[in-house]
Formats: structure tokens, C-alpha cells, sequence
């Protein structure tokens, strides 16, 4: 069989700028998830009202970075008082009530966005329209973009977690909960802080990959779905392998779509995900505990 | 359960069961519509039950069982010639089952949220494939057909009027309930609620956990068909829709809201819920109307419903049912 090398490596590109962005709305999710025992089940309605809250900046400011860093603050103080609201009270029930309580959230944002913005799917303006060729394609610098904004804000995380005042915090709390309160952390509100970066993060890829599909009520029930496939691959709560499950993932699917449709390339991913849980169910970058 | 409180139970079902076979009798045509349809999601829901309630083990992918019985109940319905309900009967229970081996195979050496999300996944697997493959399935647009007409094909039938649907439903539905009653009492379902007491120590008993468990799977995912067949029948289309996990999770919201590990509660829970449902979609527009407020009319209703539903996590985590139970209980 003759190798098609040339959209092998398109799709490469592609693999690795959706790997980027979908990294950027799992990282939020697992960290949600290692520090609190929460699956937010609302996390794809962050992302999505991310995305809308980018459209109505743009559209009464101009300005697409401005949209950005409005949205990320509008979105994280949103999830913030989500938090303390209907999560606060579960704290220390069986994490299968954030479920519950979560898809509640996402039942109402959903229905919210679809009143307050009609169903018809929104554009966000690209704020780059330079292109560069790859072979037969002239290929957006927009998306290299994307993918390099997505690794710095990860980036941004992982030092802000590994040497930050609050992210040691943050660290202590995921590593054990009680003593992190005993030595004087104010654990509710680190909770709520991590929540509030998480929907954050959401929101920016909301709004970065906006441009590329258009903005819609139900944008993120795709996105969540494949971000909970991504957490449990790369191990619940464990924010390097998720973000080296966003990539694999998604250049699978990049190599799969080659060949079936994309809206079929999701069952590549799923079989990895039962791979991954009937022989490595603690994450497929980690060792396995004896 | 004492002699006196088994006779209480028997003249409440007794009653219970009785009402419900006269309501069609004096329900107008929409509402009696209405009643056969909580009877079907109410099964649904039951049939969840022992998995969320009694097993310990929360599907979040009960639609791919469902959906399954629906396009089970159609390929038998459009494939043979005439249309034979008890075919398209066998042809859903027979598509859920495999489904439900399948799924049960899996997700069974999965605990609690790994099992909650592997059944989500699955049943979008399953979603996918029904959606795209529309040679087979009809796509988005799923597949119509008329409906079968009760009784033996070749000895004796008659077309279903809303009545006799009804208690052709309602008889599924009593006798899943029995059936699944006496399941939830048999030494097996014993185990089951062993094991979502403790696990490991039903493991060290020397139960074979993993092997009760697939059993419980797939019981669930067969009454969770017949729910399937019965809604087919009774709306004449098999959807896509209806494998979306959204189905999935309404399933879990009617168990939450009427209570877990009752039986009864899923039905009642599926009850309030639809019933809220109707209530607010009529609310908004009369509000409209009333009050002079055009802007509220369109307004979403799932909002409020989403609203209740999180309270009732919050501060009902026993459900209706449950909570009715403690304070009868407790006066």
C-alpha cells in the first residue's frame, strides 16, 4: 500500500493543535477532579459558555485578545460561585453525587445559552489570517497559535502549581486534605480557587477554538465527553498524563478521521479507553500500583 | 417484614395497581398518553435501580440498552411481514441483551465513577454507530413503521386503541416490578446489596463479585429493552435521540429524585419529573399571557427543572420515596 506522507503529516499538525486545546479542557477537568473528587459533568458547558462569552466581547469590543482574558475571568468567577453553591454542600459525599449535581448545572447552562443566544451556531472572527503552505494546503498560522497559547497557559500552570504560594497549597490540599487543613490552609476556598481555574481554562479554549467551528448551546458535550476519555486514560487527577492523553488521543483520531468520518473517529478513542482500563485502570503513562 | 406490614403492602399495591388500570378509562386521550409514558420511563428507571440502588454501581449509559430495544423492536417490526409484536418483543430483548453482555463484560471490573463513566462511553460508542450508519439505522432520522396489532398473528388480533395499550404496558411494567421485587429478595440480589455495602469483604466471603455483578448488568439492561420495545410500540419510531447519553441522564435524575434502592422510586421519580416537565412548558406561556410578559414565554424549562433537581441532591439525597419513608417512620 502506498503511504500517503503527505496527510499523514496534515494530520499530524492537526492531531497535535486539537491535542492542545482538548489538553487544556482536561487538565482543568483533572485537576478539578484530583483535589476535590468532583467529575464535573458541567465542565463542556464552561467551555462552551467560554466561547460565547468570547462572541459578545468581541462583538462590543473589537478586540479578540481582550475577549479572551474577559471570558477567562468572567467563566472562572462564574465557576467559582458554581462551586460554592451546589458543590460546597456535597463536599465529603460519594464524589457520584458531583455527578449528579454537576449534570444538574449543566442541564441548566445549556438550556440558559440556547435561550439567551438562539440555536443558529456563532462565528468568532480569527484574529490571524496569515497562512503558510503544507503541501497542497495553505494551512492557518492561527492554529500553531492555538497550540502554542494552550502550552503556555499549561505551562503557566505547572509552575504556578510546582513553585506558586497557592499552588503549593493547591499541591497540598490533592495530597492529603485533612492535614493541609490542620496546618492552616483554608481548604474550602483553595477548592474553590482550583475550580475557578479549571472553568478558567475551560473558557479559554472556548474561546481560542471558537474560530474554528462556530459557537453553539451544545459545543461542549462532544468536548466533555472526549475530555473524560482523555482524564481517565491519562489517570484521574494526574496532570501529565492527561495532557500526554490529550495528544495521543487526539492524533489517533487525526490518523483515524484519514480513513472513517471524524464523527466516527471517537470510537478509536473509546477503544483505547477500554484498552487502557482493562490493563492499566490507574492511567496509561503511569505504572500500575502492585 | 412482619404478616401486618406485608398485608399493608399487598391491599397499597393492590389498589395502586387497580387505579392505574381505570385511569385510562377516565383520562382525557392526551393524559392517558401521558400515564403510559411515565409507566415506560418508569421502568426504565427501575430498571436502573438495581444497579445505581441496589448494586452500588451508577450507569450513566442506560440509553444504549433502551435505544437498543427500540431499533431491536423495529427491525422486527419492518423486517417481517405481517408485523408481529412479540417478535419485535424477543428482536429488542434479544439487541439489548447483547448490548448489555457486551457492556456488562467491560464496565463490570470498573467501580464507581470509572464504571459511571465507561457506561457513558459505551453508550455513545453505541449512539455513534446508529447514527452513521444509516443504510441500516436511518441516521439522524431514525426509522418509523406502524404499529404491530395485539394478540396471535394468524389466530386472532385487533389494532391497539390508547386504552388497551395502556394495559398492555402497564401489565410489563406491574410484572417487571414483581420480578425485580423478588430479584432484590433472592439470596442473588442479597449479594448484590453486599456488595454495595462492601465490596471487598463480599470478595473475601468468597462471592464471585465480578461475576454477580455482570448478572446485575445485564437483568438491568434487559428490562431497560423491554422499556425500549414498549416505547417503540407505543411511538412508532426508533431515534438516535433516544441513545444519546442526555437519556442516560434523566434516568439517573428520575432514580435520585425518586429514590434509590426502592423500585417504586424510580417510577415515582420519573412521575414528578414529567410531570414538573409538563407543568413549567405550560407555565411560562400562561405566565406570558397573564402577566403581559412576551419575553418569559420561550423561556427554557428545563432551567427550573435543573434547578429542583440539584436541590433535591443537595438536600435530598434519599429522594421522594425515601424521604416519605423516614418521616412516615419517624411520626
Amino acid at each position: 500500500m502506498d503511504i500517503p506522507w503527505d496527510i499523514i503529516i496534515i494530520q499530524t499538525v492537526n492531531g497535535l493543535v486539537s491535542g492542545m486545546i482538548l489538553a487544556l479542557v482536561a487538565s482543568g477537568l483533572t485537576l478539578i477532579f484530583g483535589i476535590m473528587d468532583v467529575v464535573n459533568f458541567a465542565h463542556g458547558e464552561l467551555f462552551m459558555l467560554g466561547a460565547y462569552m468570547g462572541v459578545v466581547v468581541l462583538a462590543t469590543t473589537g478586540s479578540f485578545w481582550l475577549a479572551l482574558i474577559l471570558a477567562i475571568l468572567i467563566v472562572a468567577l462564574l465557576g467559582a460561585a458554581m462551586q460554592v453553591v451546589t458543590l460546597r454542600p456535597l463536599l465529603g459525599r460519594d464524589p457520584l453525587n458531583t455527578i449528579l449535581a454537576t449534570f444538574g448545572v449543566s442541564l441548566v447552562l445549556q438550556n440558559y445559552a440556547l435561550w439567551q443566544f438562539g440555536p443558529v451556531a456563532r462565528k468568532i472572527q480569527e484574529p490571524l489570517s496569515g497562512q503558510f503552505s503544507l503541501f497542497y494546503l495553505q494551512y492557518p498560522w492561527y492554529r500553531i497559535v492555538i497550540a502554542l497559547l494552550s502550552a503556555a497557559i499549561i505551562g503557566g500552570l505547572y509552575l504556578f502549581l510546582k513553585y506558586g504560594r497557592y499552588g503549593i497549597w493547591i499541591r497540598a490540599t490533592t495530597q492529603d486534605r485533612v492535614m493541609a487543613q490542620a496546618m492552616g490552609i483554608p481548604v474550602p476556598w483553595v477548592h474553590t480557587g482550583v475550580f475557578a481555574i479549571g472553568a478558567g481554562m475551560a473558557a479559554a479554549s472556548g474561546v481560542l477554538f471558537g474560530p474554528l467551528v462556530g459557537v453553539n448551546h451544545a459545543m461542549g458535550l462532544d468536548w466533555v465527553l472526549k475530555a473524560f476519555i482523555v482524564v481517565v486514560v491519562g489517570g484521574m487527577g494526574n496532570l501529565g498524563g492527561s495532557i500526554l492523553a490529550a495528544i495521543f488521543i487526539s492524533l489517533l483520531e487525526a490518523y483515524a478521521s484519514i480513513w472513517v468520518s471524524p464523527s466516527q473517529a471517537i470510537i478509536v478513542s473509546s477503544v483505547v479507553l477500554i484498552l487502557t482500563l482493562l490493563f492499566r485502570p490507574t492511567g496509561l503513562f503511569v505504572p500500575t500500583p502492585k | 417484614m412482619s404478616k401486618r406490614r406485608a398485608s399493608v403492602y399487598w391491599i397499597g399495591f393492590a389498589v395502586i395497581v387497580t387505579l392505574l388500570v381505570l385511569a385510562p378509562l377516565v383520562l382525557p386521550e392526551f393524559w392517558r398518553r401521558f400515564l403510559t409514558e411515565i409507566l415506560i420511563w418508569g421502568l426504565l428507571a427501575m430498571s436502573s435501580d438495581l444497579l445505581i440502588g441496589y448494586t452500588g454501581m451508577v450507569s450513566f449509559g442506560h440509553s444504549a440498552f433502551f435505544g437498543l430495544g427500540m431499533y431491536g423492536a423495529a427491525a422486527a417490526i419492518l423486517t417481517v411481514k405481517p408485523p408481529n409484536l412479540w417478535l419485535a418483543l424477543l428482536y429488542g430483548l434479544a439487541g439489548s441483551a447483547a448490548v448489555a453482555l457486551f457492556v456488562a463484560y467491560f464496565s463490570t471490573r470498573l467501580r464507581d465513577i470509572y464504571f459511571a463513566i465507561t457506561t457513558l462511553i459505551f453508550s455513545q460508542i453505541f449512539y455513534v454507530i446508529i447514527f452513521t450508519w444509516t443504510e441500516v439505522t436511518g441516521g439522524e432520522n431514525g426509522l418509523s413503521f406502524s404499529r404491530p396489532q395485539l394478540g396471535i398473528p394468524g389466530i386472532y388480533t385487533t389494532p391497539f386503541t390508547s386504552t388497551t395499550l395502556h394495559w398492555f404496558v402497564l401489565f410489563f411494567v406491574v410484572a417487571s416490578y414483581l420480578i425485580l421485587r423478588r430479584i432484590t429478595q433472592s439470596p442473588f440480589g442479597m449479594v448484590l446489596q453486599s456488595i454495595r455495602e462492601n465490596e471487598a469483604r463480599t470478595r473475601a466471603i468468597g462471592y464471585p463479585v465480578e461475576r454477580y455483578k455482570m448478572v446485575a448488568v445485564m437483568l438491568s439492561g434487559l428490562f431497560a429493552g423491554l422499556a425500549g420495545v414498549l416505547y417503540a410500540v407505543q411511538n412508532r419510531f426508533a431515534a438516535p435521540d433516544f441513545v444519546y447519553f442526555l437519556i442516560s441522564g434523566e434516568v439517573v435524575i428520575f432514580n435520585v429524585m425518586g429514590g434509590i434502592g426502592t423500585l417504586l422510586g424510580p417510577i415515582l421519580g420519573a412521575g414528578f419529573f414529567l410531570g414538573l416537565r409538563e407543568f413549567f412548558s405550560r407555565l411560562f406561556p400562561w405566565l406570558a399571557t397573564t402577566f403581559n410578559m412576551p419575553q418569559i414565554e420561550h423561556f427554557p424549562y428545563l432551567i427550573p427543572l435543573g434547578v429542583i433537581f440539584i436541590l433535591m441532591v443537595i438536600f435530598l439525597p434519599q429522594g421522594l420515596l425515601g424521604f416519605a419513608k423516614r418521616w412516615l417512620n419517624s411520626s
